[in-house]
């Protein structure tokens, strides 16, 4: 076991001309390796700016950390989540209705506001893809409701529930459906629906605009054949459109959905911090920023991202099974 | 040699301080009423005094939005703002950002003050702010309106409110579809605390959380309050009344569409500007007591501090000290009726004119309830947001009173933890 250990047997040098494959291989190993070059910086910049966040809020949500207090954040494991004091008080946020009640307030918005906008976006974008006159026009108007930001457009859409002077409460009023008084905002009953009105008044075009995308995708001369087949509109829809918009459609719903589940802005400012229409969101906010609880409002973010992330997870892989 | 350093030290700090003369603070103050052209008026005055600048910045109108922002401000050490308004709830929350007023306003001035105002900034032995102005809850009625509906004197009780506010409402109904018996704060938010601390304590309902530390929130005669002003709304108030803050209901009062409101003493001076439909209307009277209790207010108010992080904490103090010493406190009381922070301006001639109900309603300013800041502490957001929540989910007819406040109290027990 002395011996010097051979030297490895020289492989011959690589022949000049080699077959084009191997050079082909070469050739996209190094650009594969240039481009992880490229993309370093943007790697770098997405952990920085997306990851270190998540980590941080990941990290705190396991801490006592009032930032008023000069004390320095406790680590209390899992207490956050779920923990039972002495007197059999839950504390955790798990045990928390108002976590629960959000939970429920953002999943009726997500379903009735998508469904709404869906199928609304799906009307307009057919009529701005048929040929009428002044679709330009159409396409534009269409999608100013989605050009105003929504601190605007939430707080005219406050004033117009506004019982005494705004217009929808009038009508309301007029048609019987509020006592004087009222609003649709300041009944508990219909507040949520009037928070979905505002919403699907807003994200209703954004949706067309991406539908009509999809349907301006479809070769026109299908419809032709169509036609020429003797198919009715319906049919033409419900066996041509539809079945060749669904990928379009799906893109669509994962943002809708997504964005949707982490709803603030608008809420916010048109109902504040009633338990009625308080998100996720609104109630992470509330534990975070106005009582200052870091830890305890990390953990409600944390579940956010976990409900979020189970979302898109559920969607890819439908979207996957769809595709393939 | 030794004289001469001292000399050489002291020429050279006087040059700095001449040097550093100019200066421009961030003042974060007021946005309710006309709170704002009055800092502004304030602060130019200092301002021209001194040769500094201010910029009095533009504040959200609601205390607990102030909060918000103002606790991510200093939590991140900024040095962005040099003077803060402080609600007086605020001290135990915020004081650690807050910088040591002791010494650099004037021994003379601190002792004009009310001395358990002082004693609520006080926190750990620092003096974190000055008292700027006092406020407790008052009832508003329309002095014209009680004539004609022949009533002599304003609601003693809570009952006598509703039916005198029900009455007018009928009559003023025909010929004005908008018009309401009382509004008050009803949305979820602190001004609701401040309104429903006042209700239960009028029916000897205790204080939410007692300064023992106690939680007593959940209690029949509490469950009383909230079970009689429940009952006021969608009748002698709008239902919308849990939509309002303190200027929802004062742009409708100030319009002329109700009989009664509950409001800070702000309002008075607002609804008494030239143009005000209800100028010269306006009376101004303690709050209704419950049945077997006293008439209750809710003890508010502002103080004004300097950011610890401040980069020019000297002059910020001058400021502090110019706003709230006499002669401004009593501008302020005479143009825009906030109540004073000193007794002595309580008997002054000039102030009394202006706000006759400065000096009839002493006691009600004297002794208004305090909300339970100081026992709670750094949780007392927490607290005033559970008993919030709980009256609105009474007020809006989602919960009873017994388990509205019995779900209070589990969620105060919650907010306690392991003490407070």
């Amino acid at each position: 076991m002395t011996t010097t250990p051979n030297p490895p047997p020289v492989s011959p040098p690589p022949a000049s001309k080699t077959v084009s494959g191997q050079r082909v291989r070469g050739l996209a190993e190094s650009r594969a390796r240039v481009a992880m070059w490229m993309m370093l910086p943007m790697l770098i910049v997405l952990l920085l700016v997306a990851g270190y966040p998540l980590f941080r809020t990941i990290y705190l949500s396991f801490f006592e950390y009032n930032i008023n207090s000069a004390a320095p954040p406790k680590f209390v494991g899992l207490e956050n989540y779920w923990f039972t004091n002495e007197e059999g008080v839950g504390l955790g946020i798990l045990q928390t209705p108002e976590w629960w009640q959000s939970v429920w307030n953002t999943s009726k918005f997500t379903i009735f506001s998508v469904l709404l906008e869906t199928v609304l976006g799906l009307v307009f974008a057919l009529v701005i893809n048929s040929k009428i006159r002044g679709r330009g026009l159409l396409r534009t108007a269409i999608l100013v409701p989605w050009a105003i930001p929504t601190v605007v457009s939430a707080q005219v859409w406050n004033w117009m529930y506004n019982d005494s002077y705004g217009i929808l409460s009038q009508w309301g009023q007029k048609l019987g459906m509020l006592q004087p008084g009222q609003s649709f905002l300041s009944n508990p009953d219909t507040a949520l629906t009037a928070l979905v009105a505002v919403d699907v008044w807003k994200t209703a075009p954004f949706m067309a605009l991406l539908l009509l995308a999809g349907l301006q995708s479809i070769p026109s001369d299908m419809y032709e054949a169509a036609d020429v087949d003797g198919a009715s509109p319906v049919r033409q829809f419900f066996s041509l459109t539809l079945p060749l918009l669904t990928p379009a459609l799906l893109v669509a719903l994962i943002f809708r959905t997504l964005d949707a589940l982490r709803v603030f802005d608008m809420p916010y400012i048109v109902k504040g911090n009633a338990p009625e229409t308080m998100t996720m969101s609104i109630y992470a906010r509330q534990q975070m920023i106005n009582n200052a609880e870091f830890g305890f409002g990390s953990a409600i973010s944390v579940l956010i991202f976990l409900i979020i992330m189970i979302f898109t997870v559920i969607y890819v892989t439908s979207l996957r099974v769809k595709f393939d | 040699m030794k004289k001469m350093l001292t000399l050489l030290g002291l020429t050279a700090s006087l040059a700095v301080a001449s040097q550093a003369s100019a200066v421009t603070l961030s003042f974060a103050c007021d946005s309710v009423g006309s709170g704002y052209d009055e800092c502004r008026k304030g602060a130019d005055a200092w301002a021209k005094k001194t040769g500094n600048t201010v910029n009095v910045l533009q504040v959200p109108k609601e205390t607990d939005q102030r909060l918000a922002l103002y606790q991510q401000q200093l939590g991140a050490k900024a040095s962005d703002v040099d003077v803060y308004m402080v609600d007086v709830v605020w001290p135990g929350l915020i004081s650690q950002h807050l910088l040591d007023l002791k010494g650099l306003i004037p021994a003379a001035q601190m002792k004009d003050y009310f001395p358990s105002m002082v004693e609520n900034n006080t926190v750990n032995g620092k003096l974190i702010a000055v008292p700027w102005f006092t406020d407790a809850g008052v009832l508003y009625y329309r002095t014209d309106l009680m004539k004609k509906y022949g009533y002599k004197a304003p609601p003693k009780t809570w009952a006598e409110l509703q039916t005198m506010a029900a009455k007018i409402q009928a009559g003023e109904k025909k010929t004005n579809s908008k018009f309401v018996g009382f509004v008050f704060q009803g949305k979820n938010y602190e001004g609701l605390t401040c309104d429903a601390l006042e209700w239960i304590n009028s029916f000897g309902g205790g204080s939410i959380v007692e300064p023992d530390g106690k939680i007593t929130i959940n209690n029949p005669r509490a469950a009383a309050a909230l079970k009689t002003i429940s009952g006021f709304v969608g009748t002698i108030s709008p239902a919308a009344v849990t939509t309002y803050g303190e200027e929802e209901a004062r742009q409708i009062w100030q319009a002329g569409n109700s009989a009664f409101m509950r409001n800070w003493p702000y309002a008075y001076d607002a609804g008494q500007a030239a143009g005000s439909p209800i100028k010269g209307k306006i009376g101004v009277a303690a709050l209704p007591a419950g049945p077997g209790g006293k008439p209750s207010a809710t003890l508010g108010g502002w103080q004004l501090a300097v950011n610890a992080y401040s980069k020019h904490p000297k002059e910020a103090a001058s400021l502090v000290a110019y706003l709230t010493a006499k002669e401004e406190q009593k501008r302020r009381a005479i143009q825009a009726s906030y109540n004073p922070t000193m007794p002595a301006l309580y008997k002054d001639k000039d102030v009394l004119k202006a706000v006759p109900f400065f000096g009839s309603l002493y006691d009600v300013f004297i002794n208004a309830v305090a909300r339970p800041a100081t026992v709670t502490g750094l949780k007392y957001n927490q607290v005033s947001d559970a008993f919030a929540t709980a009256v609105y989910s009474v007020l809006t007819k989602k919960a009873t009173p017994e388990a509205a406040l019995k779900n209070a109290e589990t969620q105060i027990s919650r907010a306690k933890g392991r003490g407070w």
